[in-house]
């Protein structure tokens, strides 16, 4: 008898969780409630990541079991799963760089904390944001980099924002391997996150919204 | 780990001596030895009469000389006078060859996917970025390790060359051990594709010989100018040979799950083929020092939280073999140069276990006291003025920075200044307040 989802995805057990997803497939269960498990366990993926427990590996791999669940259990599902999204945010690595790596882990935990993302991709033009931003609405702008160029490519894509009169309706966030908060400074974004789950904290942040109950009753 | 570093002494004591160079004048050649003599003494954890400033440019000798990265890509001339003029201008204890000069040609006539180039993806002014993909499949580890120069010729080249695709079609070369085997692996190569394909690698040979003779002519000049060239070849860890080119982050990410043995395999397959790679590039070159820059075994915060491995991964995966590699150059007389990116101060305890005064830690980030105190005795520090300081602050922040490391990682010798990574985007005039500070107060009395 397979046993449990939530344990199995928070522990990666790969062969296991997909073993538990066939059987509950099978015995009838509700596809939206393997989903759901699958995103619970995600939390709690997120929040070892936050605490040193998890690294990237294991974020990555998550990734790749969670898609796989994914597969499995959306041709069973009648009708779209609704989830409620926390908020819009636009995201990118900026113009002249084409890493993805890091944009992809942040873009992928964002998405699994229930914030609608619009990926612009790499090598993003100012212009692109600007028009994502416009057309989405969307109150945080998330601009990633790996490269030194990246400095002066953020500047520029926070100063576009400023320059078309978007400055005060977003909170923009950067990051990537080599920026600190003296690069935060230089660009003029709002703040700037060390990995995925800085993030996600940013972006709930800026919403009002809190992860840690705890932290909130303080 | 103690152990006999009379390998190490010889062949920096030879670097130092300069065999062979005809110098340009009597000051020349002194200024040589005495720049080598600093690097050699900080190598060896002795008091050299400074702190050596060796910087890593790559780019920045485009940037310093007011022309572009495409430029010097692709006009021999160019690069040359670039590079040259930064040196001369500069003055620093040792340089940098312009390794990623002059590589435009090749680029073109392999039509290299895995890479992004000045007017090729990137522009002009801006250096190459390398494109990340699954080069080699995950069932393919068996077809690597049985014989990686098949799987280069055949699989890897095919995939990465767009102008070598047709090689895909060839049979093994190892078939051809007799009269009557040896033509079958060739006969693909007759086709149109095939004589297209044979067309564009004598065009990339042509390019590969001027490319090399550049190298060698650039470090014939610079020396016999009075500059050392601080790096005599190049490796990686073996890890990252996988994770960087042919497998991908997330293919290695998951290799590291899914089949851990075979991917170690790998990782030990690439021991040898590295240390023959840094090894005969020392011969030819005359150095000592090997440059090995590392990616994918880094934590991202002071206290190993988050990065691309946990310290127990680290340990399983990275280390080992890297360990390897650098005990084997060590042996041989060679200087393994970590260029450590990322942040590797939870792993500072782990990789001090190597032989006394005989490698060279670079240090991207990383708590600077605990780094001399678990390593000060023990391994020669370089750098790290951080880039970002580099790249948006003033000379005076730079000259700041510098003394607090001076101050502490430069303490009874053992210790190389630089930036944290390679300068391209740095400020000319803060590379300039680094060189000329260090100069002025890393002075040892």
């Amino acid at each position: 008898m397979p046993g449990n989802l939530v344990s199995a995805l928070t522990d990666l057990k790969e062969k296991e969780v997909l073993e538990i997803v066939q059987h509950r497939l099978n015995i009838g269960d509700n596809p939206i409630s393997i989903l759901d498990d699958a995103r619970c366990a995600m939390e709690t993926i997120g929040n070892r990541f936050a605490s040193g427990e998890y690294f990237i590996p294991d974020l990555v791999y998550s990734g790749v079991i969670l898609s796989e669940i994914s597969d499995i259990v959306k041709p069973k599902l009648t009708g779209e799963a609704e989830i409620k999204r926390l908020g819009k945010v636009v995201f990118g690595t900026v113009a002249g760089d084409i890493h993805d790596i890091g944009k992809d882990i942040v873009v992928f935990m964002l998405d699994v904390n229930a914030f609608e993302v619009y990926d612009l991709g790499v090598d993003v033009p100012v212009q692109k944001f600007i028009e994502k931003i416009k057309e989405s609405n969307a109150p945080i702008v998330g601009l990633s980099g790996f490269l030194t160029l990246a400095f002066d490519a953020m500047k520029e894509t926070v100063e576009a924002i400023k320059a078309a009169g978007l400055r005060d309706k977003v909170k923009i966030m950067i990051g990537g391997g080599q920026i600190d908060e003296e690069v935060r400074k230089y660009t003029g974004a709002d703040a700037y996150g060390r990995d995925a789950m800085a993030a996600v904290e940013l972006a709930k942040g800026w919403l009002g919204l809190n992860r840690n109950p705890r932290q909130r009753a303080r | 780990m103690e152990k006999d570093i009379d390998k190490t002494q010889e062949q920096l004591k030879l670097w130092c001596s300069a065999p062979g160079i005809e110098f340009v004048s009597k000051e020349a050649e002194e200024a040589y030895k005495k720049r080598a003599k600093r690097i050699a003494d900080a190598i060896q954890l002795k008091k050299p009469d400074r702190v050596p400033i060796v910087p890593m440019w790559e780019y920045f000798y485009a940037r310093y000389s007011n022309v572009s990265c495409y430029d010097v890509l692709y006009n021999t001339e160019i690069a040359r006078s670039a590079a040259r003029k930064t040196i001369i201008e500069l003055e620093p204890d040792a340089y940098q060859a312009p390794l990623f000069f002059n590589l435009g040609p090749l680029y073109d006539s392999l039509d290299l996917k895995e890479l992004r180039w000045p007017g090729h993806g990137i522009v002009l002014d801006k250096g190459h970025q390398f494109v990340e993909d699954e080069y080699m499949k995950a069932d393919e580890y068996e077809a690597l390790i049985n014989d990686p120069s098949d799987f280069m010729l055949r699989t890897y080249l095919p995939r990465v060359c767009g102008n070598l695709k047709a090689f895909e079609a060839l049979s093994p070369f190892r078939d051809m051990f007799s009269y009557y085997t040896m033509y079958t692996p060739l006969a693909s190569l007759g086709t149109e594709e095939g004589v297209e394909a044979c067309r564009a690698l004598l065009k990339t040979a042509e390019a590969s010989l001027n490319y090399v003779k550049f190298l060698s002519s650039f470090d014939k000049e610079m020396s016999r100018l009075g500059f050392p060239a601080i790096f005599g070849g190049i490796a990686l860890a073996p890890f990252d040979a996988i994770a960087d080119t042919l497998r991908g982050t997330q293919g290695a990410i998951l290799d590291m799950y899914r089949q851990p043995e075979v991917l170690k395999e790998a990782c030990e397959k690439f021991v040898w083929i590295l240390l023959d790679m840094a090894v005969s590039a020392a011969k030819i070159s005359g150095g000592s020092i090997i440059f090995i820059p590392l990616h994918k075994g880094t934590a991202s915060t002071p206290d190993g939280k988050g990065g691309f491995m946990s310290l127990k991964q680290f340990e399983e995966f990275y280390w080992p073999t890297l360990r390897k590699l650098m005990l084997r150059l060590i042996d041989v007389g060679l200087v393994p140069n970590l260029l450590i990116e990322g942040d590797y101060t939870s792993r500072l305890e782990i990789i001090k276990d190597v032989p006394r005064g005989t490698c060279i830690y670079h240090f991207e980030q990383v708590d600077i006291r605990k780094a001399k105190k678990i390593l000060g005795n023990h391994v020669c520090i370089r750098g790290s003025v951080p880039i970002q300081l580099m790249c948006t602050s003033t000379p005076q922040e730079v000259k700041d920075y510098c003394k607090e490391l001076i101050d502490v990682l430069g303490e009874g010798g053992g210790f190389i200044m630089d930036a944290s990574c390679a300068s391209e985007d740095a400020k000319p005039e803060n590379v300039k307040a680094m060189i000329d500070f260090t100069k002025e107060y890393g002075v040892y009395k």
